[in-house]
């Protein structure tokens, strides 16, 4: 048995324990100290899942290879990125408790899971460990109504999706006999086999992960939970969740289900149609940002849906690539809107941002680099994201998704120039608070990163091909 | 390799972009920062200008094919790469737009007051995306800079726009964007059918004919809202209108010139068999927009909204000449392209002066300025003339090409095209009447001054290229002769000669 392979859930697991058990017994307060040390943790795992080696693990329930280092790497870092962003917040508004870190890790440890898991059962096992710690953490504002009810909200519905998810799991067992993907490829790689009742289950499991990637319908958890949860943990919920849930979903249609893509692909063009629709035009009408973000994210969820619509090297490989530019943007979003406060009071209304081109040149820069990149706005990077998974749509024929595709990007442009011209247009209100460092930096950096994709695709698009191509065998 | 030793159209690209970061990095008081601002946008512009002569020098006017290529791998797997080149087609609108991009800063030099630092930066990014978008030789290279102007002209009319500015700049970004995104999937079905987006290489690739229908249409959906044609030219006159008189300069003078040459560039070589089918269509809807928009703009009141109108009416004149597929009519549009280019962007100029001091671009407010403005009036009297196609200036030999081009395809088409000369005719010599001529009886006119001498400055190099290109048009053709003549060989090559004779005798 080859235990090693899972080195770097084992480590982020001990790590996790080790900090709590720090936390309880240091004397001074112990926060800032444990929020470094989970840092620390998140990027000592990215370096010990660079140094691991490829293989199957624990029977088979558990495979480490290039897929899974990619999206792993890609969930550290969005992990990293969403602690760094609680730091100055949770300070300010009470929350500054040790057990926020200690629930980050532990989630981004399912998510760890969810990336490796070739078995069904170790699939159930990653995605309720993530699912719990975040429901904690949604309502981890416990004195506010708001975050209460988010955190409630989410755990009912979510764990209706889990159960749906089980069902569906139950269902395959019975028509496949086996939850281990590598078995279940090799029973259905006839595509005759595929029976009412295991399509139905199929139906069932990927309508318990578009649970948790928000994709229509079954997102309406996302507009209340993003709005009411902590501006830290809406950002993480946007971010690490969405990559893990979404690089579940790729391994369990193309690995096990790959086979029966005609059965599902109908299936997975219909969620994104909606998805896309849905992000474009419910977001119009918001006036408070995380709100707009929420719909923002079913929107740009719909997108990377048509690379795994498409069921070819090229589509998975549009989608990873569309998850890092969508991390890596998205956090820098959330870090402008952790950054608006107005004398020491988090502000979230799309009009607080008014003036902002001027009162905070940097902040709004930062902004409206991101928007224009949202709305896929060449040369910044989100154009890339949308052209790889355009590329493969329109290699494997799927027009009707493309041209949706752009069409509602164009409707969606329209709510991120909203956002660009309230800070550029619209005449100042009163002055947002200075940023605090840790923002700023963050707020740069990512920026810089949105700006200077194009500079360097190469290097990303190349990993993202290698991850794809092994989900093929 | 290169003709020149050194990569000069990336340094053309690029190097606004560092005059950028220069003036981003500068600090002090508003005053230090605008003033720091204005000049190295200035200096940076005047050199990129001095920088792109080395192309009139050394451009090699008997190859047709690009030159002074660059090519760095930039995603080599897919065979798209960083791609640099002119040719005859678009070396003249590199010219054109590091000319105009200083005669801008130049005209903003203390009309914008807020912002200055914003507003060079914006313009020196747009150039950057203009010259880009010019020199690109690659697909998705010139697909990213095409849409990147949109960025900056969308601040420019935004924030530094008239009244209704952000109705115009949104109107402006949404319509443009509609367009470029199916122009996108067009060029993403090229590029899965040719497996590379190398542009010297598509350009001699053969499309199946049945794709070639859809392509056209996309593409058509990105270059008319570009153009802008008739139908889709609405967005032209409100983001004119709101647009500083630097921001309708170089949206006339540069941007509307993108659409054309995206169909000179694209839609000409790459899909023949369309375009020659769907070549009735554009006829219909570019004569329509000749006298259409014609016949708006004697109606219009607003300065601008008039000069606008006209450019969409031009512009009709320049798709006419584009799709009459032979030497004339290609080489008029593109020589009418140059020249309204400098023509309308004069224009806007002349607007730009008298609404600095007065406020206004109501033609009814004004009257009699010759009698206070003589050397403006006679500025305005050149670029007028210039407008309507007086021979002797920039417009006629355009036109004329033109007209030459379509009579070969068309009687009634030249007819109905060559009306727009009249109708120009008509409606800008109006507007100089009520604007210049006449009794000064307004008190607020009587104190109005002529043009400074920075006004000087501008107007001095815009006049001598009008009359130049109209006196003297060869040295402009002799530029793009060789390409076009490659361009009408290779779109006759697949017709047999017995069709083609069919269409000429038409």
């Amino acid at each position: 048995m080859n235990w090693t392979a899972a080195i770097p859930e084992i480590f982020l697991a001990l790590s996790g324990l080790a900090i709590l058990m720090l936390g309880v017994f240091v004397r001074r307060e112990p926060t800032f100290l444990c929020s470094m040390l989970a840092v620390g943790a998140l990027l000592l795992t990215a370096v010990l899942v660079l140094g691991g080696s490829d293989g199957a693990a624990y029977g088979g329930q558990f495979v480490v290879d290039p897929f899974s280092s990619f999206v792993k790497l890609l969930v550290l870092a969005a992990a990293a990125l969403a602690l760094v962003l609680s730091l100055d917040y949770n300070r300010r508004e009470g929350l500054a408790r040790l057990e926020y870190p200690v629930l980050m890790l532990f989630a981004t440890l399912g998510m760890l899971v969810m990336a490796s898991a070739s078995n069904l059962m170790t699939l159930y096992l990653g995605l309720e460990l993530q699912s719990l710690a975040i429901y904690v953490l949604a309502a981890f504002a416990r004195d506010t109504l708001r975050s209460s009810e988010a955190g409630l909200k989410y755990f009912v519905l979510g764990a209706l999706a889990s159960g749906l998810l089980l069902y569906g799991i139950s269902l395959v067992y019975g028509f496949t006999g086996g939850v281990g993907f590598a078995g279940m490829a090799q029973a259905l790689a006839d595509p005759v086999h595929a029976s009412p009742g295991l399509i139905a289950g199929i139906v069932f499991i990927v309508a318990g992960l578009a649970f948790k990637i928000s994709a229509v319908p079954f997102h309406m958890w996302t507009p209340d939970v993003y709005e009411g949860a902590p501006s830290p943990v809406t950002a993480f919920l946007a971010t690490a969740p969405k990559v893990a849930a979404m690089a579940l979903l790729l391994r369990v249609m193309v690995t096990p289900f790959g086979h029966l893509l005609g059965s599902w692909q109908l299936l997975i063009e219909l969620v994104s149609i909606a998805s896309m629709v849905l992000g474009a035009l419910a977001a119009i009408g918001q006036t408070n940002i995380k709100r707009l973000m929420a719909y923002s994210s079913i929107g740009h969820m719909g997108y990377a849906l048509i690379g795994l619509a498409c069921g070819t090297p090229e589509g998975i490989r549009g989608v990873l690539v569309y998850l890092v530019i969508y991390v890596f943007m998205n956090a820098g979003t959330f870090a402008c809107i952790i950054a608006m406060r107005r004398r020491g009071l988090a502000v979230e209304k799309i009009a607080d941002l008014g003036g902002l081109g001027r009162s905070d040149p940097g902040l709004a820069l930062a902004m409206a680099v991101f928007m224009f990149s949202m709305a896929g706005i060449p040369p910044m990077s989100g154009f890339f994201g949308k052209l790889y998974v355009f590329l493969p749509a329109v290699q494997s024929g799927l027009w009707t998704l493309a041209v949706i595709g752009v069409l509602t990007s164009v409707v969606g442009a329209y709510y991120y120039l909203r956002v660009v011209k309230v800070m550029y247009f619209d005449p100042g209100v009163e002055e947002l608070d200075a940023p605090p460092a840790s923002l700023s930096v963050l707020a740069t950096g990512t920026a810089l990163f949105t700006t200077l994709f194009f500079v360097f695709p190469g290097p990303f698009i190349g990993a993202a091909q290698a991850a794809a191509r092994v989900l093929f065998g | 390799m290169n003709a020149v030793g050194f990569p000069i159209l990336s340094l053309l690209t690029w190097l606004p972009l560092v005059g950028g970061l220069v003036i981003l990095s500068v600090r002090g008081d508003e005053a230090t920062v605008a003033a720091n601002a204005r000049w190295t946008a200035l200096w940076t512009s005047l050199i990129v200008f001095a920088l792109s002569l080395i192309l009139w020098v050394r451009f090699d006017r008997t190859e047709p094919g690009f030159q002074f290529v660059e090519s760095l791998p930039w995603l080599p797997e897919y065979g798209v790469g960083y791609r640099m080149g002119v040719d005859g087609i678009s070396v003249l609108f590199v010219l054109l737009a590091t000319a105009l991009t200083p005669i801008c800063i130049l005209s903003a030099w203390d009309v914008i007051r807020t912002r200055v630092r914003e507003f060079m930066l914006a313009f020196l990014i747009l150039e950057t995306m203009m010259v880009g978008m010019f020199c690109a030789a690659d697909f998705i290279v010139f697909y990213m800079f095409f849409e990147g102007v949109l960025i900056p002209m969308f601040l420019i009319i935004g924030v530094w726009g008239g009244p209704r500015r952000v109705y115009a700049a949104i109107k402006f970004f949404l319509y443009t964007l509609l367009g470029s995104v199916l122009m996108l999937l067009a060029l993403l079905a090229i590029w899965h059918q040719a497996g590379t987006t190398d542009l010297a290489v598509l350009l001699h690739t053969a499309i199946p004919p049945a794709m070639q229908s859809w392509l056209f249409f996309a593409f058509l959906a990105s270059f008319a809202v570009k153009v802008p044609m008739w139908p889709v030219h609405t967005w032209l006159p409100d983001a004119h209108v709101e647009a500083p008189t630097a921001g309708s300069v170089i949206l006339a003078g540069v941007l509307l010139k993108m659409g054309a040459y995206g169909f000179l560039r694209f839609s000409v070589p790459m899909l023949p068999l369309a375009s020659a089918e769907f070549a009735p269509l554009i006829y219909a809807l570019s004569v329509i927009a000749v006298i259409y928009t014609s016949a708006v703009a004697l109606a219009q009141t607003d300065m601008k909204k008039l000069i606008a109108y006209s450019s969409v009416a031009h512009m009709g004149v320049v798709t006419i000449g584009i799709f009459t597929f032979n030497v004339q009519g290609i080489a008029g549009a593109l020589f009418q392209m140059l020249s309204h280019g400098v023509v309308s962007a004069a224009l806007f100029l002349c607007v730009g002066v008298v609404y600095d001091r007065m406020h206004t671009r109501e033609i009814a407010r004004y009257g009699g300025l010759v009698h206070r403005m003589p050397a403006y009036a006679v500025t305005f009297l050149v670029f007028t003339m210039a407008s309507i196609g007086l021979p002797g200036t920039a417009g006629f030999v355009g036109e004329f090409l033109v007209l030459v081009g379509s009579l070969r395809v068309n009687f009634w088409l030249a007819l109905l095209g060559g009306s727009g000369m009249i109708l120009g005719a008509a409606y800008m010599l109006y507007m100089y009447r009520r604007v210049v001529f006449g009794r000064l009886t307004r008190e607020d006119l009587k104190s109005i001054l002529d043009l400074s001498p920075r006004e000087v400055a501008l107007f001095a190099p815009l006049v001598i290229l009008t009359l130049w290109m109209g006196i003297y048009p060869s040295s402009f053709t002799t530029f793009f002769d060789a390409s076009v003549g490659a361009m009408v060989d290779q779109h006759a090559a697949f017709f047999p000669p017995v069709q083609l004779a069919g269409v000429l005798a038409r």
